[in-house]
């Protein structure tokens, strides 16, 4: 099967905007990174780089609301104030969260109601090219395809922002293929991504997204 | 399916696929029960009197040694801080969670409870007064384990520290669940049962909102 032959097109999202400022991440005593600024808007891609420990992914647990800020200000317009950001965006870190005594439909299954998304779990792991293994437990899986399952969740509950730590972690390169095709496909339909990568060229066009390069991180 | 419905049926459904982890907790509670006959001896009276307190006190001691499993796998799969990012909040995510936690636990020890009974040669009406006793106080030690296991998730090797630290709260707990079958005074049955109802009242609704703010400060 081809990656993505039976992707299912994203709907149209809101247009959304996200500014940062002077954004100080600290773990105890040790400091992450500081006075980071930057902002992404809608049908853009920031893709962050930096040596291990630079803080990409304390950077994207802090812009997904998970770490707190030690200093600075995150800061997301566009979208109704009465709907908190954490419920326009999707999380994916290193960790799958996926549970290999359920099934692959399970799984999706799980996200999709607990996120209350509409019934897209089916297309989205046909699209994962995980179609044939949906009633299987999703132990028998191998890294990649567990990797696979965990960004069928994008798809399977559309959400306007996505922040990616390392998604093609594990995945062959026609997982890489599909990974620049979901990407692609989500700033085409005005979504927003913020990627943590080593190898930012290879996941979408230049023209769509930015490069932020983290620097080695110091300690305090 | 609603959030909350999903959790609940997504716990249940690791917890009955888990590889027997209900029956061991089941053995566990039996056996700690049967022993004690073995210990005392075969004094009849003597029997009857201490069934429903050993009764309780095994029942709390197989609540506690389960309190490890209840978020450490969300933990380190990801699927905690996934579950940041719904609608749904936290503590009532946690809510969920514990009543899945309940059914798989508590539940299937009162269904045990009879045959132990017959052991301690414990009358209809004693059997009885233990299952109701049960069924109101467990929720309350389930709610301390919860808040127990929150606080040493982040843990990696929490061991016996979340059931050292839920003892000392599942105290009046006990002795209300004990005295409620067989009050020290008589005629004190009733009020011991209204203090079971007050206080699991009060540990059902706190323990989502301590849990929650336990494990916001162990992700950071």
């Amino acid at each position: 099967m081809i990656d993505g032959a039976h992707r299912t097109a994203p709907p149209a999202f809101q247009s959304l905007a996200l500014k940062v400022d002077a954004l100080t991440c600290r773990r105890g005593d040790h400091e992450v990174f500081s006075s980071l600024g930057f902002s992404v808007a809608s049908g853009r891609a920031l893709f962050v780089t930096g040596p291990n420990g630079a803080g990409k992914t304390s950077l994207l647990a802090t812009l997904a609301g998970l770490l707190r800020p030690a200093a600075g200000t995150i800061e997301w317009t566009g979208h109704d104030p009465e709907e908190p950001i954490r419920e326009l965006l999707h999380h994916v870190g290193h960790a799958s969260a996926v549970k290999p005594a359920l099934t692959l439909a399970e799984n999706i299954a799980f996200w999709r109601d607990f996120y209350a998304g509409e019934d897209r779990s089916e297309a989205a792991l046909a699209d994962a090219g995980l179609g044939e293994l949906a009633g299987y437990p999703a132990a028998i899986l191998s890294a990649g395809q567990t990797r696979r399952l965990a960004l069928a969740r994008l798809s399977a509950v559309p959400r306007p922002v996505w922040l990616l730590d390392e998604p093609t972690a594990s995945l062959d390169a026609g997982g890489e293929d599909w990974v620049r095709g979901l990407i692609a496909a989500h700033l085409e339909a005005g979504g927003l991504a913020v990627v943590a990568s080593h190898r930012p060229a290879e996941l979408a066009g230049a023209d769509r997204a930015a490069t932020l390069a983290l620097a080695p991180s110091r300690t305090r | 399916m609603s959030p909350f419905a999903s959790i609940v049926r997504r716990d249940l459904r690791l917890a009955a696929r888990a590889g027997g982890s209900i029956l061991t907790l089941v053995v566990f509670f039996a056996l700690v029960a049967t022993l004690v006959p073995f210990a005392v001896g075969p004094e009849r009276e003597l029997l009857r009197r201490l069934g429903p307190a050993i009764i309780w006190i095994a029942a709390l001691l197989a609540l506690l040694i389960t309190s490890e499993r209840l978020y450490r796998d969300d933990h380190e799969d990801g699927s905690l801080a996934a579950m940041r990012l719904a609608r749904l909040p936290l503590e009532v995510t946690i809510a969920g969670k514990l009543l899945a936690h309940w059914l798989t636990t508590a539940v299937p020890l009162m269904v045990v409870t009879p045959p132990l009974a017959v052991l301690y040669d414990l009358d209809g009406a004693t059997l009885l007064r233990t299952e109701l006793t049960l069924l109101i106080g467990t929720p309350a030690l389930i709610s301390y384990v919860g808040i127990g296991a929150a606080i040493t998730v982040a843990l990696r090797r929490g061991g016996l520290i979340a059931p050292v630290l839920v003892l000392p709260l599942t105290v009046p707990t006990l002795i209300f669940g004990i005295a409620a079958i067989r009050p020290l005074l008589a005629g004190t049955a009733a009020t011991a049962l209204m203090f079971l109802i007050g206080f699991s009242l009060i540990a059902i609704v706190i323990a989502p909102f301590a849990a929650a703010l336990a494990l916001r400060m162990g992700a950071e």
